[in-house]
């Protein structure tokens, strides 16, 4: 193409459309190579996505189910409740591990070595005599009777019924016992092994025992910080939203503001519960790691995003209907409040729904503020100790039992689910309420 | 408890005082039938003296429960006998106090109980239920007060409208306000921490040590005494990871952009586009978890199938997972400009018989540069804020290599380790987190401004 290279070949008439000819095909490829990587990367993204929450799912599934052992306890009398006083107080301080034992030695009478015993009880969940208890504080008249009960199993047998522990490696290698799976496998053909589904998941508050661990506990602890940040940061965002886009002069101050909300969504979460840290615990002295101080933080961390909806939402509503309404004499005040308001209130709702939703599932900030105690009591109020759910998460996560992996993506389910279900609401919410002028 | 009910009261209160300001008005007129010459509605008349009988009572009483703790420690302070708290280093003196609190509450204690401690924590329990006694005689004092004040200014003349808007108008100022007092909040927050940090350790070693182990500090005889607490190592695992998952998005994001906006046809826009954007709301500890569990595990079998020696928790596989996340920030960003490129240039090019890539790559991409270059840096900055996927996948030990298949820790997981668990607010080693904040904050704060100033400048050029 350079001019030599035209002048020595001064035969050959190349013109626009002979050089375009020439490299058409060439340029065709490249356009069909350039269109095949983009749509590479959508795929890839989208693989992406379904690869996350297969995984998820995947892992996951097995802990809306738990693994009981039917097996014919004994409510003695003698032991339940010796003076047939029939008082609530006596029956939940009897000694229910010893019934459960005891039907165990029954089910299996050649084992009576002590170490085998204690081997053949190990398969029990620590947590079966508190079950067994609230039965029998609910059916009081069935002690002195034998009962077919489903007892808590524990974690190992849990994972080994889910198949998560290969019953086919060397005994060496398995966490389950050669021996224990004999017994497992004469339970299970006498059809006393099954799964049934997993309430205690959803009733339970954490655990140290992975078969007891529930995130009812977190799933309050959640509740209460976003109701608390939700009372404090749609008033605030509405107000400041109000204020900025409908009475604030550009002035220096006015300016200041914006350019500080503009910058707090984007400042790291973590620095905000550096920010909490510092200034509600170490200088107001907020008691740490309650749904209190959680929800001042998220409240913080919340509102740039709800005061830059508002805005949004106040800008879309037309002039006119301010004119209007001053028109027939109301204030500025009035004209908001009876007006603007109620017609920006859809846009504004959808941007405290996803605020919401963002602080639903916010972790980091949390950690400095001590929400990762491990609390076992479910928190009833705005001061008592309490954990949310995706810190409840990370703390599983870290957890070295295999039972726990399936608890936490199974805690990842419900977290996500909650989380469709706000951003579904603020999608139909926006899709109700959209509106031309 | 006392609080709720006190904050219940006050509501109750201002109910009152609403019903009140109104039928005072009214009676002022003569009835109902003469409200037309009041000079406001009624209403306004009561909300008149409800916000003044519950606004000052509310802040009293917000005040009051901020700084009641600040005051009682100081006269608890005060109080203590001499021979208790004579010779004692401030850490100790917290120490004490702490012991004092947790005494008086009924917690744990780690000192013995002795006598003078147990009357401390009496005293400690009088002073509050002095304070709460205190505070419900001087709100509902306030509250009162203020309402009957204004229940007797009330007359036909009241301008009750302005003042109630001027009184709402001024709360509305103070909320958006409060972005201002966040900002000042962190800024003070953590510049202070990190002014007392680096009266104990140089800024010098800080910024350029190479060697960072905050652990070493907790031994008295050692405090900032080994260069422990180089951030180099930090910032490098911090660039590591967070170029790994630029690499990952941008080629994505920016093509999926280009994509979406160019060739998709409507329906699979209208697909694809909210199928990407999930990954921007999908919380990052799951991206975490996600990264530990799955990733991790995934990279280390392939590596040692291949003859590699990868850490168990590497900066590839949060990186990787990091840029998963940061797919959908760079994509969405991209896909504004690239969407705000004028269609006449697309059609000037077409006209000219470039094809439709030629046209992106000479002409669109070109022209969407500078917002593209602004959505990068945004994504960047989040890159290097991210931390529950790092401190998650990337482990704790603070090497300084650049390589991948290490493990490599970032200035946020430091963050998040040295300030969980049991801590003193006067150790190095807590201070340390401060600072590191400082520089995060600075840091992201630089390149946010950069990146939106660059993203503003460029959307007004074809507006």
């Amino acid at each position: 193409m350079n001019k030599p290279a035209l002048e020595t070949t001064p035969l050959m008439r190349r013109n626009t459309v002979d050089i375009v000819r020439a490299s058409l095909k060439r340029r065709y490829a490249r356009e069909r190579r350039f269109r095949l990587l983009g749509a590479t990367a959508v795929i890839l993204g989208l693989i992406f996505v379904a690869l996350l929450f297969a995984d998820i799912i995947l892992k996951g599934y097995t802990a809306f189910q738990q693994t009981y052992v039917r097996l014919p306890v004994t409510l003695d009398a003698e032991a339940i409740d010796p003076e047939g006083t029939r008082s609530q107080e006596v029956i939940a301080d009897a000694d229910y591990m010893e019934l459960i034992r005891n039907a165990l030695y029954q089910l299996f009478p050649e084992v009576t070595d002590r170490r085998e015993r204690r081997l053949l009880t190990s398969m029990i969940s620590v947590g079966a005599p508190q079950l067994v208890r609230k039965h029998v504080l609910a059916h009081p008249e069935q002690i002195g009777t034998t009962q077919e009960l489903w007892i808590l199993a524990g974690a190992d047998i849990d994972m080994l019924i889910k198949g998560h522990i290969d019953r086919r490696l060397p005994e060496s290698e398995r966490r389950v016992k050669d021996q224990m799976l004999s017994w497992i496998s004469r339970l299970e053909a006498e059809g006393r092994v099954a799964k049934r589904f997993n309430t205690l998941f959803f009733t339970n508050s954490t655990s140290r025992e992975p078969e007891l661990a529930g995130i009812a506990g977190a799933l309050m602890g959640s509740f209460y910080t976003l109701l608390l940040t939700l009372i404090l940061s749609f008033p605030i965002g509405v107000g400041a939203a109000v204020y900025l886009e409908e009475f604030a002069s550009r002035n220096r101050w006015n300016d200041l503001i914006e350019v500080n909300i503009n910058n707090l969504a984007a400042v790291p979460s973590i620095v905000f519960g550096l920010l909490g840290l510092a200034v509600f615990i170490g200088f107001f002295g907020v008691p740490r790691s309650t749904p209190l101080v959680g929800a001042l933080v998220l409240t913080l961390m919340t509102l740039p995003t709800i005061i830059i909806a508002s805005r949004a939402a106040l800008k879309s509503v037309p002039p006119s209907i301010r004119e209007a309404a001053l028109g027939v004499g109301a204030s500025p005040l009035q004209t908001q409040f009876h007006h603007v308001l109620p017609l920006a209130m859809p846009g504004m709702l959808t941007g405290t729904i996803i605020g919401m939703a963002q602080a639903l599932g916010e972790t980091a900030p949390l950690l400095m503020i001590g929400m990762i105690a491990f609390i076992v009591d479910i928190p009833h109020g705005f001061t008592d100790m309490a954990t949310v759910l995706p810190v409840q998460i990370y703390l599983w996560a870290d957890s070295p039992e295999r039972g726990f992996v399936e608890r936490t993506s199974a805690a990842i389910m419900v977290l996500l689910a909650f989380l469709f279900a706000m951003n579904l609401a603020a999608v139909l919410l926006r899709r109700r309420f959209e509106r031309r002028w | 408890m006392s609080n709720w009910l006190l904050l219940l009261i006050v509501l109750v209160i201002m109910a009152l005082a609403y019903q009140l300001g109104r039928r005072r008005a009214i009676a002022r007129v003569g009835g109902p039938h003469q409200v037309k010459h009041l000079h406001s509605l009624p209403g306004y008349h009561g909300f008149y003296a409800a916000l003044w009988a519950g606004i000052p009572a509310l802040f009293m009483m917000g005040l009051w429960i901020g700084f009641q703790d600040q005051v009682i420690i100081t006269l608890l302070t005060h109080a203590l006998p001499p021979q208790q708290v004579e010779g004692l280093s401030a850490g100790q003196l917290n120490l004490l106090i702490s012991d004092i609190r947790s005494l008086a509450t009924g917690n744990i204690v780690s000192a013995q109980v002795t006598a003078e401690l147990q009357a401390a924590a009496d005293y400690y329990n009088h002073l509050h239920e002095i304070s709460r006694i205190a505070m419900w005689v001087v709100v509902l004092a306030l509250a009162v007060g203020a309402m009957l004040a204004v229940w007797l200014q009330i007359h036909p003349h009241l301008r009750a409208r302005n003042r109630v808007e001027s009184i709402i108008l001024t709360i509305m100022i103070v909320c958006s306000s409060i972005a201002i007092l966040t900002t000042l909040g962190i800024v003070l927050s953590v510049v202070f921490e990190s002014i007392r940090f680096f009266n104990l350790i140089s800024p010098l070693e800080f910024f350029f040590g190479t060697n960072w182990s905050p652990q070493i500090a907790l031994r008295a005889d050692q405090v900032g005494a080994s260069g422990s607490f180089g951030v180099i190592p930090l910032f490098v695992g911090t660039l590591v990871i967070s170029a790994i998952a630029m690499l990952v998005s941008v080629p994505i994001g920016l093509l999926s952009a280009i994509y979406l906006s160019e060739y998709a046809s409507r329906q699979v826009r209208a697909t694809a586009k909210p199928v990407l954007e999930v990954l921007a709301g999908i919380p990052t500890v799951v991206y975490g978890f996600f990264a530990a569990l799955t990733v991790a595990p995934m990279i280390r079998g392939l590596g040692t199938s291949m003859g590699l020696d990868v850490a168990s928790e590497s900066a590839l596989a949060a990186g990787l997972v990091m840029g998963i996340m940061i797919i959908p920030f760079v994509s969405s960003l991209s896909d504004d400009v690239i969407n705000a490129v004028p269609q006449a240039m697309r059609d000037g090019s077409y006209a000219l018989g470039a094809t439709r890539s030629e046209t992106i790559r000479r002409v669109i991409i070109p022209a969407a540069l500078p917002g593209i270059v602004g959505s990068i840096l945004l994504a960047v900055s989040r890159a290097i804020g991210e931390t529950m996927i790092v401190v998650m996948a990337a482990g704790l030990s603070a090497n300084l290599s650049i390589n991948p298949l290490d493990s490599l820790t970032t200035v946020t997981v430091q963050i998040v380790t040295l300030l969980t668990g049991d801590q003193e607010f006067d150790s190095p080693k807590t201070l340390a987190a401060f600072a590191l904040g400082l520089t995060l904050f600075v840091v992201t704060l630089a390149l946010n401004v950069v990146a939106l100033s660059i993203v503003r400048k460029y959307r007004e050029q074809y507006e």
